[in-house]
């Protein structure tokens, strides 16, 4: 079967328990102080964009899972990580 | 045969040569400075993986350089017992090796910060505190920017006594204020359960001679004199 090409984007953010210094700047620095008093929280990221080659898109997700945890992409004492966005490459 | 020890070179490394300078001109110990794809641990009886920028600290400091073959090589140290010791971007690595507990997230002032701190010593069997006292309050400098200890179980590192060293003041209290980076429990320097594995964010090699010490202490040689007093201690 010929492979296609998967796009798999992942956000990596800081575990709740952990302080996130960027968000909490934007929200009490920015928007705070700009009038956006209805956003009660904001967290920071990491946003990464894989292009892989597989059968399928079950196929794809469960490589970047793989490659996630194996090589530690993500740091699973202070972080989570959640698959955004699993698409065929157009 | 004399003692020997290694210090790993990664690309970005830059406390290497301090590190090199200490343990031989100050400590007088035998040292070689190694590439890390061309380590091999059989002619050691110590690693220190020193402090810098290994790999730009790219995705996370420490993370590529923990993928590394020197730490394949590392893990067989540690296994047997030598001491395998990281300062700074050192600590960070064996954090994502797993070779010690936790992980260090951005400061919270989310700024490097380079500047002397106290270290309070909590633990004084390790293989890089055994020539201090518990409660002895120690001067160092710190130069990070991701040295925010955290930790899901910090009630488990207590109870095994796997925490070494923590930021206080000069009087050994544990506040805020002395806390540089946010760290949880102030922790500056952490050990895997047997002891021979020490991670720490301070600077010992930068703080070994007079000449360097903004009030002449030379508590950075205390560090290295007790791996050496380890290993001599595990020939014996």
């Amino acid at each position: 079967m010929a492979l296609q090409e998967f796009i798999v984007e992942v956000i990596i953010t800081n575990k709740e328990k952990a302080r996130d210094p960027t968000g909490e700047t934007i929200k009490r620095d920015l928007l705070a102080k700009k009038g956006y008093k209805m956003v009660s929280n904001v967290r920071s990221g990491q946003y990464l964009r894989f292009n892989v080659n597989s059968e399928n898109e079950e196929r794809a997700k469960n490589i970047v899972e793989d490659l996630l945890n194996k090589l530690r992409i993500f740091n699973p004492v202070t972080q989570n990580f959640k698959i955004l966005k699993l698409q065929k490459e157009s | 045969m004399g003692i020997k020890i290694a210090v790993i070179q990664f690309p970005g490394a830059n406390c290497d040569l301090d590190t090199i300078h200490v343990i031989k001109n100050v400590i007088h110990i035998d040292v070689d400075l190694v590439w890390h794809n061309y380590f091999k641990e059989s002619k050691y009886d110590g690693v220190i993986l020193p402090g810098g920028f290994s790999f730009g600290d790219y995705l996370r400091g420490g993370i590529i350089a923990a993928h590394s073959p020197a730490i394949d090589e590392a893990k067989i140290m540690l296994k047997d017992g030598r001491p395998v010791i990281g300062i700074c971007n050192g600590c960070q690595i064996l954090a994502e090796a797993q070779f010690i507990p936790g992980a260090f997230l951005h400061n919270e002032s989310l700024k490097f910060i380079c500047k002397w701190v106290n270290l309070k010593v909590e633990n004084n069997n390790t293989a890089f505190s055994n020539k201090m006292n518990v409660g002895d309050v120690l001067a160092l400098p710190i130069a990070h920017a991701e040295g925010r200890y955290f930790t899901d179980n910090i009630k488990e590192l207590e109870d095994n006594n796997q925490i070494v060293f923590r930021y206080s003041t000069k009087q050994g209290e544990l506040t805020d204020d002395a806390n540089p980076n946010g760290s949880l429990g102030n922790i500056a320097g952490i050990c895997n359960l047997e002891q021979n594995c020490i991670g720490l964010m301070p600077h010992p090699e930068r703080a070994s001679e007079k000449i360097l010490s903004p009030k002449g202490t030379e508590h950075g040689k205390l560090f290295f004199n007790s791996m050496i007093e380890f290993i001599k201690k595990r020939a014996s």
